[in-house]
């Protein structure tokens, strides 16, 4: 009854947002949070199309999705807090060992 | 026995081969042996082949093409050597001679320590020479052209740390290029002409009369040119002094037997070409002629014992050109032969008195020397008497058969310049004889205390040398003797054409001959009365005409000429060239490029910022590019 | 009835995403992220996928977010953030946002009207989805196990204190 085409607009307008958001925010922790809703978005997408095909396909990989995002933030939020214990900054301007 | 003669340059490139590679470990004995045996194998089978030529008595050229080389169009030039009478000649002798100038070096090398890299070089020339005389066509004679102009240059400066033997050999290399360079254009010209570049073909064509006489006697000129650079007549003959500078069995070999002598084979095969134009043939006689007298009074006031001998090479070979150039071919050809024998003779007998002095070269320090080199001495008298045309030596007969064409066919210019020289000759060479082995002794006491005859090794090439020098002439006997008799001129016969008999009759022919031997001995008295009765001579000589002594002794300044007018704004243009574009373009371009790349790479090192979120921008802008270019 | 559902969520979601741009509070952008979350398990609910939506609440907003959460407090920042200079990028990076949105637009511009929602309910159970992730997806289901466990074994060295 809802067209796909909305999912998948939203599902759009929803990346963008979190790119957005990634480009804008000044500390670390938001920044990641923006990439959560990045993937979020591919995961709309993604169950949309499964709806769209009449397949779970797209539901299995939803899921595998899910779970390496856990493990990545498990990961990421551990470098984050490493970080911050050494340089007592989250901003990501001033981590720019890598110059030149 | 025919069929192997295309055997005849393997052995002597495969002993190159061996020796350029193995040199290094093979021992000084075995580089001897195999270095001479080589040239000794290539001698017996030319024997072979020759006699086969003559008994089966077929007068074209027996041609075996070897390997298909170049191949363009319709245009072909194959590696092919020819077998008829000239080219065997050649071969023979050069050969039969190299042979005996290897076991003298033998001798005469055996304490230099590059003794290798000597036999490997002169086996090459061998080999190149070989191909030069056997080439069925134009182009691969040419190749053996440059390969004895490539092996001259190697020779010449062999001890090139010396610094007057490094720049000999380059000027021999640079004055022969010159020469080649009129050679290709003649070998071009024949192409667009001809069609092919054998000789064969090239005969055809001039036989069937479709060229027209101007172009004959272009591309005769042009050709000529290169034999000018290469056997050393005016005005490219200044090389062939300097060479002197290399050893003296190399001068012997090369500067006075075979290489240069290449130019006389090659007028002398191209033989229908000078006949056919009137222009050609006049202008390689005279400037025979004029070389052959020009040389011979540079030849009477050098000290250097080298010096008199190169200088008479450049003398006899003008006799040759002039044979070549009034159309007796034959009678160059048995110049070239019979010089052969008694110059290499000369040289390898003053080589063994250099060796004997250690080394000395000057003749105002030598004198008297009749008494301790007991083999030398004869020998180097027999090759003096033979050059110098006394009658029953080979000279003789050679010089007599080429001024008595030259008079006959009317070229009386020509004959007295060719009279003119012959007193020259035997005034020089006798000169050289009496200041080297007669009279005081003003020998170095140093070099007296090791004065010692040359060992076998050398002087045995000097006695079966002597021999040849007396016996070789025989097979040219000239008219007046009897009809007939004169067997090399008609073994000749199938390639060169004669085309004037000469009909002087009898008594003009003796008279010429008689005008050559009162001018031999007069030559000959002359310098006896200089140097034996009344050595003062000389000096009072010089004393009153000091001008033309010093104009002759510094060679008539012609290397300071053509320094001047070329050397010179050649090496000044390179300098201003170097300067002005070398450095200034070419360096600053490559520079630049290094430089631009630097400058790049500095400014594209701000994209690197340390940031995450500026490559995350990279990544996104990617992204919204690939998108769009899928979208759309 | 769908519409207004699919409507309410979409404006929590989106809301709650630009609210998170907008605060500058890490705690309360972590809040609006959980919100957000849940109305996309919701959406995913929407879609016939309930077993998505149910794992998509316990695990993102559930566990993800409480880790988050705890890092927010280890951090601890009292002050707020100085306002960052404003670099050229900033504005490059939100004319490409604006540009991707525009291409999204034209890539399903015409499928707007097309309703092309299947009919029938067909639930997708969780033992279809076992089934298949047991028997098509074995290999990778195996190897995400594997890649949890490095995962852990990675946040627990990286964090740990240095000489025991």
């Amino acid at each position: 009854m809802i067209p796909i085409s909305f999912f998948l607009l939203l599902s759009g307008v929803l990346f963008v947002l979190g790119v957005i958001t990634f480009f804008v925010k000044k500390d670390l922790i938001t920044m990641f949070m923006a990439i959560e809703v990045m993937l979020n978005a591919s995961n709309l997408a993604l169950v949309s199309f499964s709806r769209l095909s009449n397949s779970l396909d797209g539901q299995v990989i939803v899921f595998f999705i899910i779970t390496v995002a856990a493990a990545e933030a498990a990961v990421g939020l551990a470098i984050i807090l490493l970080i911050f214990k050494q340089r007592k900054t989250i901003k990501p301007e001033d981590l720019n060992l890598m110059k030149g | 026995m025919t069929e192997y003669f295309w055997l005849i340059p393997f052995f002597p490139v495969l002993s190159t081969f061996i020796l350029a590679i193995f040199g290094r470990s093979l021992s000084k004995k075995y580089v001897s042996f195999q270095a001479c045996f080589a040239v000794f194998i290539s001698f017996i089978i030319s024997l072979i082949s020759f006699i086969g030529l003559l008994y089966s008595g077929s007068h074209g050229p027996l041609i075996k093409n070897l390997f298909s080389w170049i191949k363009v169009g319709s245009f072909e030039a194959n590696f092919s050597l020819q077998l008829d009478r000239l080219s065997i000649l050649m071969a023979l002798v050069v050969t039969g001679v190299g042979f005996l100038i290897h076991v003298y070096s033998v001798g005469y090398m055996a304490n230099d320590r590059d003794y290798t890299r000597y036999f490997t070089y002169l086996n090459l020339f061998v080999f190149a020479m070989l191909i030069l005389v056997m080439a069925s066509n134009l182009i691969l004679m040419f190749v053996g052209w440059e390969g004895v102009g490539l092996c001259s240059y190697l020779l010449i400066g062999f001890w090139f740390e010396k610094h007057s033997a490094a720049n000999a050999g380059k000027k021999a290399f640079i004055v022969n290029r010159i020469g080649d360079a009129g050679f290709l254009l003649g070998i071009f010209f024949i192409i667009l002409n001809v069609g092919s570049v054998e000789f064969e073909a090239i005969n055809k064509t001039l036989d069937a009369g479709t060229m027209s006489s101007a172009m004959i006697t272009l591309i005769a000129i042009l050709l000529f040119v290169g034999a000018t650079g290469k056997s050393a007549q005016i005005p490219l003959y200044i090389w062939l002094p300097d060479a002197m500078e290399g050893p003296t069995p190399v001068s012997a070999l090369i500067h006075a037997a075979t290489m240069v002598t290449a130019g006389v084979y090659m007028v002398s095969r191209m033989n229908l070409l000078y006949v056919s134009s009137q222009t050609a043939a006049l202008v390689v006689g005279l400037v025979g002629a004029l070389t052959a007298v020009f040389a011979a009074t540079m030849a009477l006031t050098q000290n250097d014992i080298k010096r008199v001998l190169a200088y008479s090479t450049i003398s006899q070979i003008g006799y040759m050109f002039m044979g070549c150039g009034v159309g007796a071919f034959s009678a160059g050809m048995f110049h070239l032969y019979t010089h052969a024998f008694f110059k290499s003779l000369l040289f390898l007998a003053a080589g063994s008195v250099m060796h004997s002095l250690s080394g000395e070269l000057d003749m105002r320090k030598m004198g008297g020397l009749k008494k301790y080199l007991p083999l030398t001495y004869p020998t180097f008298l027999i090759g003096a008497i033979a050059i110098a045309g006394v009658p029953f030596l080979s000279g003789f007969f050679s010089k007599d058969a080429i001024l008595t064409s030259a008079f006959g066919k009317g070229h009386y210019l020509i004959w007295s310049l060719g009279i003119l020289g012959a007193v020259l000759t035997a005034f020089y060479m006798f000169r050289l004889i009496f200041l080297t082995f007669h009279g005081e002794e003003r020998i170095d006491p140093k070099a007296k205390e090791h004065l010692h005859e040359s060992p076998l090794v050398m002087t045995a090439p000097l006695i079966i040398l002597a021999i040849f020098s007396v016996i070789s002439g025989y097979v040219g006997i000239p008219v007046v003797f009897g009809e007939k008799l004169n067997l090399f001129e008609s073994f000749l016969e199938p390639v060169i054409q004669i085309p004037h008999e000469i009909h002087l009759g009898l008594k003009m022919e003796w008279i010429l001959i008689l005008i050559s031997v009162v001018v031999a001995l007069t030559g000959i008295y002359i310098a006896f009365s200089f140097y034996i009765r009344n050595p003062k001579i000389p000096h009072r000589l010089v004393a009153k005409f000091p001008k033309v002594y010093t104009l002759i002794s510094n060679k008539y300044y012609v290397d300071e000429i053509y320094n001047g007018l070329f050397v010179n704004p050649v090496v000044k243009g390179s300098e201003l060239v170097y300067e002005n574009f070398d450095l200034s373009v070419i360096d600053a371009t490559v520079n630049k490029t290094g430089s631009t790349t630097n400058s790049i790479g500095k400014a594209l090192s701000y994209i690197q910022t340390g940031l995450i979120k500026d490559y995350a921008l990279v990544f996104f802008i990617g992204a919204v590019i690939f998108i769009g270019i899928i979208i759309l | 009835m769908s519409y207004f559902l699919f409507s309410l969520l979409t404006i929590f979601c989106v809301g709650s995403i630009v609210g998170m741009i907008i605060s500058k509070n890490q705690a309360y952008n972590a809040l609006l992220l959980v919100l957000s979350f849940a109305s996309l398990g919701g959406i995913f609910g929407l879609l016939d996928a309930p077993f998505i939506a149910v794992v998509q609440i316990i695990i993102y907003a559930g566990a993800i977010m409480v880790l988050f959460i705890f890092v927010i407090m280890m951090i601890n920042l009292k002050e707020p953030l100085p306002p960052e200079r404003k670099r050229w990028t900033l504005y490059l990076s939100g004319i490409l946002a604006i540009v991707l949105l525009l291409e999204f637009f034209l890539a399903l511009k015409n499928t707007f009207n097309v309703s092309t929602l299947v009919e029938g309910e067909r639930l997708s159970s969780p033992t279809e989805l076992g089934r298949l992730l047991f028997t098509k997806y074995l290999w990778p289901f195996e190897i995400t196990s594997i890649l949890i466990i490095a995962s852990l074994v990675g946040a627990i060295v990286l964090v740990k204190k240095k000489g025991k």
